[in-house]
């Protein structure tokens, strides 16, 4: 069977419309804008205060912003698309033309990761415009290179979000797990793997595995470089990191998300083909 | 043109479809008919590959389950609703349609125009009404001019007067080239548009008949409601009773139940036994 990706780019046209008049879009988008714009002026109030310069608590705070608001933005968003066009009966009508499956779930995927990206670009697009008006110091490459890797979560959380809903009958049951992945991945697993290493006493580089394995955590390895920190803020995996790959450890981290993109995409390919529309 | 042999669905244990052998020739219209859940709409959504199934189905000597976008080419849809967004324009679904069939957008405003809805291409889905909805799909099915039509109940949610101008429509569209399908509750649309009636019960091809032996062969019975004369309710009701005519007085008429092929003997009946019909209406 031929892979058309004309067909693929009509899908994805159609997707990014959705997704562009989608209310959720627009809820997260305005949210991440009004928090990273918040987290900017605060960061350079308190800069002035305490009379030091630089970017770096503007950038740590855009990136725990980044960590936990994209991951959501992604799975619920990639959960509900296709859920919701299978309860709506709008994936049949797609499906009755002459379409294949994994075209339409590649074009889909693409419009809706074109869709956030612009959300997480306007978002950090507000937070640096902010910055650069009030004069704050720091350079627009470090927040462009933060742009693209929170970009890259946000294209992989949309990848394990489709993945969800590929199988889902229902967008509730599909909403319900995305918020338990995102609950996992952002909460649970740098509780459990810290609770984990204390309680078998793990090597640390088993510990560094651990960490940058999760997605959330990758981005934030990939991220902290980009604004100039040591990754020994993050703790003994961190300085592990530093020790044994280097300047690599950024690299790494975001071929990581780049696997997150291709597993989960790879996972909700077969569930999708297999289930009935 | 569609020829399906041992087509089975299962959904756990339920079994949807049960060994289904059909065959649709060319230009020939077939109505699938057939109590809810008696497996009409599982067949169609089988033959356009939306649901995985056991057996073999063939489209123009075309194996769906290898071809399937083969399949889908020669193929026009009707849902029983459109499931659009309702913010998208008509004309912009018909757009996204055409695309996905590689159809020239150029025959679009033609369609539209067959099917009547270009005075309404820039209105948003969602503001029109059920008949002018299912137009649209009807259009949508006919990019591309395919030689098959697949119609799932396409006039189960529309108003009587919607559903007389939807199924004119449909009977203008029968060719000696075209092959249509269509699953359907409504006998009179199936007397109208089917050359042949397959009757399906529990996922299973009970009767093949043509349409107008269907009432008989399935001993279908109709509801009259009868308007007579207000004070002669009761007398009516007993006298057709006494002719072996099944009648109950309502408050407003009498109620007869009649076999749905002979509607004319219970208000010829009334008539005999002096009570005029003023009026009367189907109920079922």
């Amino acid at each position: 069977m031929t892979f058309e990706w004309d067909l693929v780019l009509t899908v994805a046209r159609r997707e990014l419309h959705d997704t562009v008049r989608a209310r959720l879009l627009w809820i997260y988008a305005g949210a991440f804008g009004v928090l990273a714009s918040a987290l900017t002026l605060s960061g350079l109030a308190g800069n002035r205060l305490s009379g030091t310069g630089g970017y770096g608590r503007t950038a740590a705070s855009l990136v725990a912003l980044a960590q936990t608001m994209v991951p959501l933005m992604g799975l619920t968003l990639g959960a509900l698309t296709l859920a919701g066009a299978r309860e709506r009966g709008a994936l049949r009508f797609v499906l009755a033309h002459p379409v294949s499956r994994t075209e339409v779930l590649v074009g889909t995927f693409l419009g809706l990761a074109g869709g956030l990206f612009g959300a997480v670009a306007a978002g950090f697009g507000v937070a640096g415009l902010i910055g650069a008006v009030s004069g704050a110091p720091g350079s627009p490459m470090s927040l462009l290179a933060l742009t693209g890797l929170a970009a890259l979560l946000a294209v992989s959380m949309v990848a394990v979000g489709m993945a969800i809903g590929a199988g889902s009958v229902r967008s509730s049951s599909a909403l319900g797990f995305s918020v338990l992945a995102w609950l996992l991945l952002v909460f649970a697993g740098d509780l459990g793997i810290m609770g984990t290493a204390l309680a078998t006493r793990m090597p640390v580089s088993a510990l560094l595995f651990s960490v940058i394995a999760n997605p959330v955590e990758a981005f934030r390895i990939a991220a902290v470089p980009t604004f100039g920190s040591s990754l020994d803020i993050l703790g003994p995996a961190g300085s592990y990191a530093i020790d044994t790959l280097g300047p690599a450890s950024g690299w790494l981290a975001a071929v990581v998300l780049v696997v997150w993109i291709v597993g989960p995409g790879w996972v909700g390919l077969r569930r999708f083909r297999r289930c009935d529309a | 043109m569609i020829v399906t042999r041992g087509l089975t669905k299962r959904y756990g244990d339920f079994v949807a479809l049960d060994s289904v052998d059909l065959r649709v020739s060319t230009g020939e219209s077939v109505a699938l008919w057939g109590p809810n859940g008696a497996g009409k709409t599982t067949v169609v959504r089988c033959i356009l590959g939306l649901s995985s199934y056991d057996g073999q189905i063939e489209v123009a000597g075309m194996d769906a389950a290898c071809q399937p976008k083969r399949v889908r080419s020669l193929i026009g849809h009707v849902p029983q609703e459109l499931a659009f967004y309702n913010d998208q324009t008509v004309i912009e679904a018909a757009d996204f349609s055409a695309r996905l069939k590689r159809v020239d957008t150029d025959t679009l405003e033609a369609t539209l125009e067959l099917v009547g809805v270009t005075s309404h291409a820039y209105k948003p889905i969602g503001s029109l009404s059920g008949g002018l909805k299912q137009r649209l799909a009807i259009g949508l099915a006919l990019l591309g001019n395919p030689p098959i039509l697949l119609l799932d109940e396409p006039t189960s949610n529309l108003d009587a007067g919607s559903r007389e101008s939807v199924v004119s429509l449909l009977h203008d569209l029968k060719s000696p080239e075209r092959s249509m399908v269509l699953t359907s509750h409504h006998i009179e649309e199936i007397g109208l548009l089917a050359d042949r009636v397959i009757v399906f019960e529990t996922g299973r091809v009970v009767l093949e008949c043509g349409p107008h032996e269907l009432s008989e062969r399935m001993g279908l019975r109709s509801w009259l409601h009868v308007r007579i004369s207000a004070g002669t309710l009761d007398e009516a009701a007993l006298a057709l009773s006494a002719r072996g005519i099944r009648a109950w007085p309502n408050r407003q008429g009498v109620l007869v139940e009649v076999p749905s092929q002979r509607k004319g003997d219970a208000l010829r009946a009334f008539d005999d036994a002096g009570y005029p019909v003023v009026d009367f209406e189907v109920w079922r």
